[in-house]
């Protein structure tokens, strides 16, 4: 017997299906992944952010996906499949996006689940496009074209700005809701901006001068709260459905919230492609592009910090190339599968911004994060003393009370350190 | 000590009274305290009942606080939704616990308590840090209570039985499910209650030294708090002996059991607002009638008819009893001692029932099985001839020897053969028993899949008895109270750990017992189909499904299931027997000649003794239950191969890869001529490559030393410094490898960061995954000891002989100054040598392998996952245990080459082992007589993928995949389960042994 006959090809999006098709997106950055849909409008591609969010979602997960896997692609495969069901989408009209990031954390293979979850549920016909930066898949009719790129790149700077906005805004505003609202109406702003195909590094600092302005005439008053940094593997750190709306429950818990932006992680992982030469001898061809490519991201994030300081009433994201020296002495950068040495950088570098209260977000039995997370929190606090880091993790069956109660936890300890450090420290 | 001082007047003058209370997960707590003298403190369970145990206990106190100005706050886990529905002050308790103890023992450096389901420890001294036990640490509280049931004997019972311990057994210390999965057999075996009592709190502390303290040192003044340590005085001397406490370093405060409550009232105290006495009882009664916002599921009935029409359709399937008192003739006995119950049956020709039992074992099968035959024995008298007996479960061979049992049955075998009897076309069977789930398909009238629970899941039946018991039920009543629950609770579909927090999450909320009730048992439900079976479907499971095993006795668990599937299924009416109804059957099918069962007058003189020993045939050492019967007959049992019986009956020199692989790494020489001296920690990818390292290093001047075979002792040699509970056990053991090389006093630690493998040019790609790739950088960030070491790490690449040539120049003259470039060459081509020839052999060793089977008549068995398997406390010897069921072993890495057509994988394919591992599988669907078996090591995120691809590649080519679940502790009864149900598979297949494709 021979395996052929039982292994299927899965369909592919084509050049045809561009027409009338629609792309769903899961929901990680609704406001980053929002404005990257008017993007892809701009290319004639129809995509729309999936926003079930209820119970049925990690029901689906569970049902198609083996239980062991990341809670992230439990969700993710679970929403998709949720959306298919709810008889909102005609679903010969229908592809899916997923990323795929090609490197050695099992992450790698959320699109072979997916497709493997897809078949299980009788949508086996759905064709599922891989959104990577690695050239896999490329028979797909979706094409990731150095413009399509360039432009996300301008998504991911404005939404980088927003969440940085908001975060600092939402605690202190007078009039509740303030903050939310001003970034949706940006958000909205910027998608039809972006679907006209109106995009000059002209406009965008125009945008990121304007944003800021407005956000700072929001309302606001109250005494300095404490800043409580996320951290944590990708999607649970950013995605309200991965983290039980951890964001809105740390706010609501008095705290201000502090959330290292998308571009770091992009920034990270293209700074990988150079690292691999250095400590491999690997991408020797590749290697010059990658570097060009970190300055080229890098001084749009400088455009970003520069509108940020120019204002002068909010924080400014560290510029990136501060970030890899921070793990000197604490983690190698050779470690570089899932967020890597990124995740133990930006605990320092909240550590650095003040933000001494982390929340280290991973789903359970993440693996890359048994080391750059939960495995470098003794030499970080034995360098940083004051850091008060707590490891939460997210899964289908940990309820949200354990979490929260963890979370508390580590808040009250902030309090502790803050009044009584004369009485215990000897 | 020091008592609490605090001001007693409110801002405004006035005098009064303050009130802590603490709501955990199962007690509720108060003290109410004037100034700093306590008045009255209290100390109960709450049942669930959060807001009208709070109003009891502060009406109970009604003399101290009349017409009185209080300040109160509420603390612990089940008391924040009460907080907030009432407006009364919330303080988390670890914060109340440090208000405690600053007020009564500033001295103190560490707090450790204890609750009910949660473990803490605050360290006050270098900056405060706190840990609370994460969402897989099992209960400490909860958890001994627990065990209590399962020994039973009361919680006060089981501090008394650990005082007069003798032994202490390894008993997994991570989560509370699979510490039942290690006590179960130990009882099975006949260990003694005082040692495995004292084992039960070992574990308790265990896990709170390593899940929570986490490499950090506890040291200093420790005050014990909480319920559990409070009442177990066995428990306290187990925490004080295993830390080397000294008397003034331990501090046992007085109101330990109430110390979070103390804490509440000293935070009240602090707060500006007060209430009178009246107005706090109003709130908590006002509160009673809160909305709740739990997510809730369809009742399982919604009408009295259709349960009755749901009753009959039950009764239907029944087998016929016949009275044992007027029958005379032959008669055939069924045994089926299971984890948590035992079970008997009496058939006679026509398969109908003369007698029958079904009991706990009380952790004593013997005795009870014993004193059955007899009052069996004494009804038949003459008139009834047993002529063949059978047994199956846990206890098999334990019962087979005690009392002369004609056949011992796997379990698997025994349920098919029961589940015939009722539907000759049952295609799925589905039995959850006290501790376990099975389940199989049925295809061409054999078992297709076979399907356990894992360790992690395990808690089944007894699970919701032991939850029932907790909340003050019987098993019987809370089972009926769901059926007409309103609103059934919707918990968690994981293990019981996580259904505990759920529960106590629904509590908060306000929920019904009925609705929690009914929410358990679609939870065990949902466990055994989502996470067991792994079905999508109704179809997918099959047409006639025969559900049995105890736990489907209950009701509410029954119609859940059907509705769960969406259709009706078989409930034989004696579904809590099947097991030892099938053993009878098989007897009274395949008995030829007379019946070795235990005579009457055999039974009378019958006795039986159990004591403990220890192995000492190999490295293992295995604890071993010695079994002595009246007629000086002894039993064995805990071995994990057949050397500690004393006896060899794998027999002949069958060829083991993985033994060879054992041998040849451990055979590697040193060079103890050599000026300097480097250790490998023999674990994780070093299992491979240190053939490869050995050579380089040697070559280079080294004198090489292997920290050696794991072994429970080297484990808990590094457990203090792990600090992420939930990796691998292969990964965590690293930790006392590295101490054992320490202690060594090597020159330097070598274990490199390798982000890719050899490049076997069989994938997409061929990572290593990231615990192997990166374990060292946190062995370094977490392990003081190395600091002091010269531990070697450099992140290199293997694949590349040029570039590793070059990087590890660059590193090593860093080190080593007359390391010179040709030094490293010359090395370097030495390494790459020496792991071709390490591979050759184990090919070469695979050959022999399959040769020797197919001259011998035997079946192959690939035993695979990864290179560190043949590791012997990690891998746990199956191996061995294989062996000795009579199949020849394999690796993946020595038959991956054969296999003829590369596998079409659905996933990327992209780690170097996983891709041997698919190729195995390929070769094993080409070759009739070989089976593979992966082992899978808990906590491992990269099996989730890799296990439903090999599972997928094996039945795509007809083969049953059969998977090993492995961890820090492994039922080994559970795998023999396994791997014998996988022999009678393949017999029932007619899959003979021997025959060469």
């Amino acid at each position: 017997m021979t395996n052929e006959k039982h292994i299927r090809k899965y369909p592919i999006f084509t050049e045809e299906m561009k027409k009338d098709y629609t792309i769903l997106i899961p929901t990680m950055l609704p406001r980053h992944f929002k404005i990257m849909i008017g993007i892809m409008k701009a290319y004639g591609y129809k995509a729309e952010l999936l926003e079930n969010m209820g119970p049925d979602v990690i029901t689906e997960g569970l049902k198609y996906v083996h239980n062991d896997t990341c809670y992230p692609a439990q969700l993710v495969i679970g929403q998709m499949i949720d959306a298919l069901n709810s008889g909102k989408y005609d679903k010969n009209k229908v592809a899916l996006m997923i990323t795929q990031t090609g490197g050695g954390c099992r992450a790698s293979n959320y699109i072979h689940l997916l497709r493997k979850a897809l078949e299980k549920a009788g949508y086996g016909y759905i064709p599922v496009i891989s959104l990577n930066f690695s050239g896999l898949e490329k028979e797909s009719a979706f094409k990731m074209t150095p413009a399509i790129l360039h432009r996300f790149l301008y998504a991911i700077c404005y939404g980088d700005l927003l969440m940085n906005l908001v975060n600092q805004t939402k605690p202190y505003e007078l009039n509740s809701g303030d903050a939310e609202a001003l970034a949706d109406l940006w958000t909205e702003r910027l998608t039809a901006e972006m679907a006209k195909g109106k995009v000059s590094r002209r406009n965008a600092k125009k945008n990121y001068a304007l944003i800021i302005e407005d956000f700072a005439k929001i309302p606001k008053g109250g005494s300095p709260k404490p800043r409580v940094g996320i951290v944590g593997e990708i999607f649970v750190k950013f995605s309200p459905l991965g983290n039980n709306n951890l964001e809105d429950f740390l706010v609501s818990e008095g705290a201000e919230v502090v959330v290292p932006g998308l571009l770091d992680f992009c920034l990270y992982v293209v700074y990988n492609g150079v690292l691999d030469r250095k400590l491999y001898g690997r991408n020797k061809k590749s290697s010059f592009l990658y570097k060009f490519l970190i300055k080229f991201f890098e001084s749009y994030q400088m455009d970003l910090i520069k509108a940020i300081e120019s204002e002068g009433s909010f924080n400014p994201p560290m510029p990136f190339h501060e970030v890899p020296p921070l793990t000197e002495g604490i983690i190698g950068m050779g470690v570089k599968m899932g967020e890597g040495w990124l995740l133990t950088a930006e605990m320092i570098e909240l550590i650095h911004e003040g933000a001494m209260n982390i929340v280290c977000t991973q789903p359970f039995g993440c693996l890359p994060n048994h080391i750059a997370g939960k495995g470098m929190m003794k030499p970080i606090k034995e360098k940083y003393p004051e850091a008060n880091i707590v490891a939460i993790d997210y899964d289908s069956g940990a309820t949200k009370i354990n979490q929260e109660n963890r979370i508390k936890l580590m808040l009250s300890t902030a309090i502790i350190s803050e009044d009584n450090r004369p009485i215990f420290n000897k | 000590m020091n008592t609490p001082t605090t001001a007693q007047i409110t801002q405004n003058g006035e005098n009064y009274i303050k009130i802590g209370i603490d709501i955990g997960s199962t007690t509720a707590k108060i003290v109410i305290a004037d100034g700093d003298k306590v008045l009255f403190e209290r100390y109960e369970r709450h049942f669930s009942m959060v807001r009208a145990k709070t109003l009891e206990l502060v009406r109970k106190a009604a003399p101290y606080l009349e017409s009185k100005t209080v300040k109160v706050a509420i603390s612990g886990s089940a008391g924040l939704g009460l907080a907030e529905e009432t407006g009364i002050p919330f303080v988390q308790e670890v914060f109340a616990t440090a208000e405690m103890a600053k007020s009564i023992a500033p001295d103190v450096s560490v707090v450790i308590e204890l609750g009910g389901e949660d473990a803490k420890i605050i360290f006050f001294k270098g900056g405060i840090d706190q840990r609370m036990n994460g969402t897989c640490a099992g209960g400490t509280g909860a958890f001994i209570d627990q065990m209590a049931t399962l020994l039973n004997v009361t919680p006060d019972e089981l501090d008394e039985l650990s005082l007069d311990c003798h032994k202490i057994y390894p008993i997994a210390s991570r989560c509370g499910v699979f510490a039942k999965t290690d006590i179960q057999p130990l009882l099975n075996q006949g260990a003694r209650k005082e040692d495995i009592a004292a084992s039960i709190y070992q574990s308790v502390v265990n896990q709170t030294i390593a899940g929570l303290a986490q490499g950090r040192k506890i040291e200093g003044k420790v005050m014990f708090l909480g319920g559990p340590i409070s009442f177990n005085e066995g428990l306290k001397r187990r925490f004080v002996e295993t830390l080397g406490l000294s008397k003034e370093n331990t501090f046992f405060p007085t109101y330990a059991k109430v110390s979070v409550a103390l804490g509440a009232a000293i935070y009240a105290s602090k707060q500006d607002v007060s209430f009178t006495y009246e107005e706090l009882c109003s709130r908590i009664e006002k509160a009673q009638s809160a909305t709740s916002t739990i997510q809730t599921l369809e009742p399982l009935f919604n009408t009295k008819d259709e349960y009755i029409a749901f009753s009959d359709r039950h009764k239907s399937a029944s087998v016929e009893q016949k009275d044992i008192s007027s029958y005379s003739g032959n008669a055939y006995l069924g045994i089926d001692c299971g984890s948590t119950t035992t079970k008997l049956v009496l058939v006679d020709d026509e398969c109908n029932i003369l007698y029958s039992f079904y009991d706990s074992n009380k952790g004593e099968p013997v005795e009870i099985v014993r004193a059955q035959l007899e009052k069996i024995y004494s009804v038949c008298g003459d008139r009834i001839k047993i002529c063949a007996s059978g047994v199956t479960g846990y206890g098999e061979e334990l019962i087979k020897n005690a009392f002369g049992i004609d056949f011992g049955i796997v379990e698997t075998m025994a349920h098919f053969g029961a589940a015939k009897h009722f539907r000759p076309d049952v295609d799925f069977i589905l039995d959850i028993g006290g501790q376990d789930i099975k389940c199989f398909k049925v295809r061409n009238n054999s078992i297709d899949s076979i399907m356990l629970n894992e360790a992690c899941s395990s808690g089944c039946g007894s699970f919701l008895e032991t939850f029932a018991k907790s909340l003050g039920y019987s098993i019987s009543d809370f089972s009926k109270m769901a059926l007409f629950a309103k609103k059934p609770v919707q918990l968690g579909t994981r293990c019981t750990v996580f259904m505990n927090s759920s529960v106590k999450q629904a509590q908060k909320d306000g929920a019904e017992i009925a609705d929690i009730s009914a929410g358990l048992s679609v939870s065990v439900v949902k466990n055994a189909i989502y996470k067991v079976i792994r079905a999508n479907s109704a179809e997918e499971l099959g047409k006639s499904i025969v559900v049995q095993g105890g736990t489907f006795y209950n009701d509410a668990v029954l119609r859940a299931f059907e509705k769960e599937i969406g259709h009706d299924v078989i409930r034989p009416s004696i579904a809590g027997l099947m097991g030892a109804f099938g053993a009878a059957l098989y007897a009274k099918d395949n008995i030829s000649g007379s019946t070795t069962t235990i005579t009457s007058a055999q039974l009378s003189a019958f006795s039986h003794t159990a004591k403990s020993a220890t192995c000492r045939g190999c490295t293992n050492n295995c604890s071993l239950t010695v079994n002595t019967f009246s007629d000086g007959r002894k039993f064995i049992s805990g071995n994990k191969c057949e050397k500690g019986l004393g006896e060899s009956k794998t027999g002949g020199n069958a060829p083991n890869v993985h033994q060879f692989k054992r041998n040849y790494i451990l055979s590697l020489e040193r060079n103890p001529s050599a000026t300097r001296s480097i250790g490998f920690p023999l674990a994780l990818g070093m299992y491979e490559l240190a053939p490869f390292w050995h050579a380089i290093f040697t070559k280079l001047g080294f004198d090489v030393i292997l920290s050696g075979m794991s072994t429970r002792e080297i484990y808990s040699l590094g457990q203090n410094s792990i600090p992420s509970d939930t990796a691998c056990y292969p990964a965590k053991i690293m930790h006392g490898h590295i101490e054992k090389l320490i202690c060594e006093n090597v020159g330097a630690i070598f274990y490199p960061c390798l982000t890719y493998n050899f490049d076997e040019k069989s994938a997409d790609n061929h990572f290593n995954c990231p615990v192997v790739a990166y374990y060292s950088e946190l062995l370094y960030g977490n392990m003081d000891s190395l600091k002091e070491k010269k531990f070697l790490y450099p992140y290199l690449n293997i694949e590349d002989k040029k570039e590793l040539e070059k990087e590890l120049y660059d590193y090593l003259s860093k080190h080593y100054s007359d390391i010179t470039k040709s030094d490293v060459k010359q090395a370097v081509k030495s390494g790459y040598e020496a792991h071709e020839k390490y591979m050759n052999a184990i090919e070469n060793e695979g050959r022999k392998a399959i040769e020797y089977a197919r001259n011998h008549g035997k079946r192959i068995l690939v035993l695979a996952g990864r290179p560190y398997n043949i590791d012997m406390e990690t891998g746990h010897s199956i191996d061995k245990l294989c062996e000795s069921l009579g199949f020849v072993v394999v690796s993946e890495d020595s038959v991956w080459k054969l296999a003829k057509e590369k596998p079409k994988t659905r996933v990327l394919n992209q780690w170097t082992y996983h891709s041997r591992l698919y190729n195995a599988a390929r070769f094993v669907c080409e070759n009739s007589d070989a089976e593979l078996c992966q082992l899978v090591y808990f906590g491992c995120g990269v099996d989730a993928v890799t296990t439903d691809e090999t599972r997928d590649i094996l039945e795509n080519g007809g083969k049953l995949y059969t998977q090993i679940k492995i961890d820090e502790i492994t039922n080994m009864g559970a795998v023999k389960i396994r791997l014998r149900s996988l022999i009678g598979a393949l017999d029932e297949r007619g899959t003979p042994a021997g025959n060469s494709r």
